[in-house]
């Protein structure tokens, strides 16, 4: 059989039309709402899908090759990284932490925002939203696996990185993050689309990718710094779709428009609250410190964001109401946060420490209202006690957040001196919340909420032991049983930085490399 | 509508009652002390004097701060959801009035965390 040979070559435009919306076609014997069952339930009115703007003009063959290209240069220099054994070239092995937090905590959001990008494609009705919804899905797969590849090199040498994604989805701490990205896929695909595509990926990105790309380049860690390299030209197309998808559906009906309204106020504390661990890396766990947490905010959320939103304002977006309190935090949030992982540090699957006097002295200067005054005579006092023998780990349990699920360690708005407390009465239950926005958000859903698996309780509950434990048994130790249940070895992975064997075996190999021994 | 869902989507919350073994959620916090970052959640049998809280369960908690061994527990001010409340010592966490998932603080006046400073 003969194949028609193409007459001439189709333009760019053309070509694109063919290979995107022309592969889309009307179904004639199913009916559209039993193939897209989950476009309505939201309340978005769309009345043209073909007025969506492409953001960008890439056909999946032009993709492939792009990516391709990247990847080659990308594991070149893992390679060469690997080889050359550059772990030993970072400032400090109380840096490697970082990349802890990052492979447990991140890592598996990339991977959760693919299949999310895949789920959302598949359900929206439009070609060109589903095409650019596929792009990213590959992207995203494509992230967690550059990452999982580039610091596994690490797990070579260090601990805390052996079972990341077990950790994932049982460790306290990492319940956050994994509870944000839960939160977003189980949502309808509008609003995953502006909870992720827009305000995780247009206004939050920053804060999160650039802290830690900028703080492995300023302390040596040139793996982490390729793989963020690499994903940033697909950063820059996901910030593109996430502002296309925004501006679509609010030009297709005046009615999206509060529900577009409240997703943003949503998913900007959503992010926020995820943001805390970002905040005390900057500030508690780079040992070459970038910007401080504030300098970030106030520049990639307080300036660009700002920008962002006065020009939405001709669609009726306003700034999201959270932004007052996260103003008010700025100035304590890495410091309580950090502080919380002192007192757990027995539970954590990373070091901790209390910072050097040159660390605090550069944490007075840049948060010249807070630290001097709340978080010093603090660390101080910890200090102080760890030398005499008298470390201090908090072996109590905390009482969680219903929606943001971190311990409540935050304060009330404009004073740092008490606990922020808000609780909703619901069906018979009692629920709570560190703050006003995650009260609010569980207000809009309780019965999505009212499902959070929140970890203390979960271990109260006798969920969180290995198999086969018996709780009720002579001499039962349930902080051990629940470090195994997190396969996370005790004095190995965790406690103080200082006599860890990350700190031992880092100086030796450092020694090595660098002495005639 | 309590969930945006395609359909009806009702369950019984993960944390009922009836899945903690017999306890009940208290959560307890100590005012003016964010030495310790949070207030904290323990699993307790309904039966038990609230006493015992004190005496057997507040020194492991917050023994550690140099102001515990100060608390004067007479002078003590109680909160339950951010409201003045008195609590019976020697009665049950029930006959206090004390359900499921409750939140107390207590206040020593006097005490201010490490140098004053609400640590
Ligand atoms: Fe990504
Ligand atoms: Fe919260």
């Amino acid at each position: 059989m003969d194949m028609q040979a193409t007459k001439k070559k189709l333009g760019l435009k053309e070509r694109y039309q063919v290979m995107t919306r022309g592969l889309d076609w009307t179904p004639s014997y199913q009916k559209m709402e039993d193939i897209y069952p989950y476009v309505a339930y939201e309340g978005i009115k769309i009345h043209d899908w073909d007025k969506w703007e492409d953001p960008f003009r890439l056909t999946m063959d032009a993709y492939w090759k792009y990516q391709a290209e990247k990847e080659r240069k990308l594991y070149a220099i893992i390679d060469a990284y690997a080889q050359n054994n550059g772990h030993l070239s970072v400032t400090d092995a109380r840096y490697i932490n970082t990349v802890k937090l990052f492979l447990t905590g991140v890592s598996p959001l990339e991977y959760m925002a693919h299949r999310g990008f895949a789920h959302a494609g598949r359900q929206f009705p439009g070609a060109g939203p589903r095409v650019a919804c596929l792009m990213q899905s590959l992207d995203e797969i494509r992230h967690a696996q550059t990452q999982i590849h580039a610091l596994s090199n690490y797990n070579k040498h260090y601990n805390g990185l052996h079972e990341f994604r077990h950790m994932h989805d049982r460790v306290w701490y990492l319940s956050v993050p994994k509870s944000f990205f839960d939160d977003a896929v189980t949502a309808g695909p509008f609003e995953f689309m502006v909870a992720i595509g827009f305000s995780f990926e247009y206004v939050l990105t920053n804060l999160l990718f650039v802290p830690f790309v900028s703080g492995a380049a300023y302390n040596g860690d040139m793996s982490t710094m390729t793989f963020g390299f690499s994903a940033q030209s697909d950063e820059a197309r996901h910030m593109t779709l996430g502002l296309e998808v925004i501006k679509f559906i609010l030009e297709q009906d005046p009615a999206n428009l509060p529900i577009v309204q409240r997703w943003i106020d949503k998913w900007t504390w959503r992010g926020y609250r995820v943001l805390t661990l970002v905040a005390m890396m900057m500030d508690y766990m780079l040992p070459k410190r970038t910007m401080s947490w504030k300098e970030a905010w106030e520049v990639y959320f307080e300036e660009n964001g700002g920008a962002l939103f006065k020009d939405l304002a001709r669609y009726g977006i306003t700034m999201p109401k959270c932004a007052e309190t996260i103003a008010l935090e700025k100035d304590h949030l890495s410091h309580q946060a950090w502080g919380t992982f002192y007192n757990y540090g027995a539970a954590a699957a990373f070091h901790t420490w209390v910072p050097e006097k040159d660390e605090m002295d550069w944490l007075a200067a840049k948060y010249p209202e807070s630290f001097d005054k709340y978080y010093r005579p603090r660390l101080e006092y910890w200090r102080e006690q760890a030398a005499k023998g008298n470390r201090f780990y908090n072996k109590t349990l905390p009482m969680l957040c219903q929606t943001c699920q971190i311990p409540m360690l935050f304060t009330e708005p404009g004073d740092p001196t008490k606990i922020c407390y808000r609780e909703v009465d619901y069906k018979d239950n009692k629920y709570h919340f560190c703050s006003d926005h995650c009260k609010e958000i569980f207000e809009h859903e309780p019965e999505k909420y009212i499902q959070s698996w929140l970890p203390v309780h979960q271990i109260y509950q006798g969920n969180c032991f290995p198999e086969g434990t018996d709780p009720t048994g002579e001499g039962f130790d349930p902080l051990a049983a629940v470090l195994q249940y997190y396969h996370l070895e005790f004095g190995r992975d965790n406690l103080d930085f200082e006599g860890s064997e990350d700190q031992k075996n880092f100086d030796t190999w450092r020694g090595m490399a660098t002495k005639n021994v | 509508m309590a969930v945006a869902a395609v359909k009806t989507y009702e369950f019984e919350p993960a944390d009922a009652l009836g899945k903690f073994h017999g306890a009940q959620l208290l959560y307890i916090g100590w005012e003016d002390h964010l030495l310790f970052c949070a207030p904290f959640a323990f699993p307790f049998p309904p039966t038990m004097p609230f006493g015992a809280i004190i005496d057997q369960v507040l020194p492991g908690a917050f023994g550690y701060h140099p102001d515990f061994a100060r608390i004067d527990w007479t002078r003590a001010e109680w909160f339950k959801s951010g409201k003045p409340w008195s609590p019976d010592f020697s009665r049950s966490l029930a006959e206090n009035g004390l359900k499921h998932k409750d939140v107390i603080r207590f206040r020593t006046p006097g005490l201010n965390g490490i140098a004053g400073s609400c640590s």
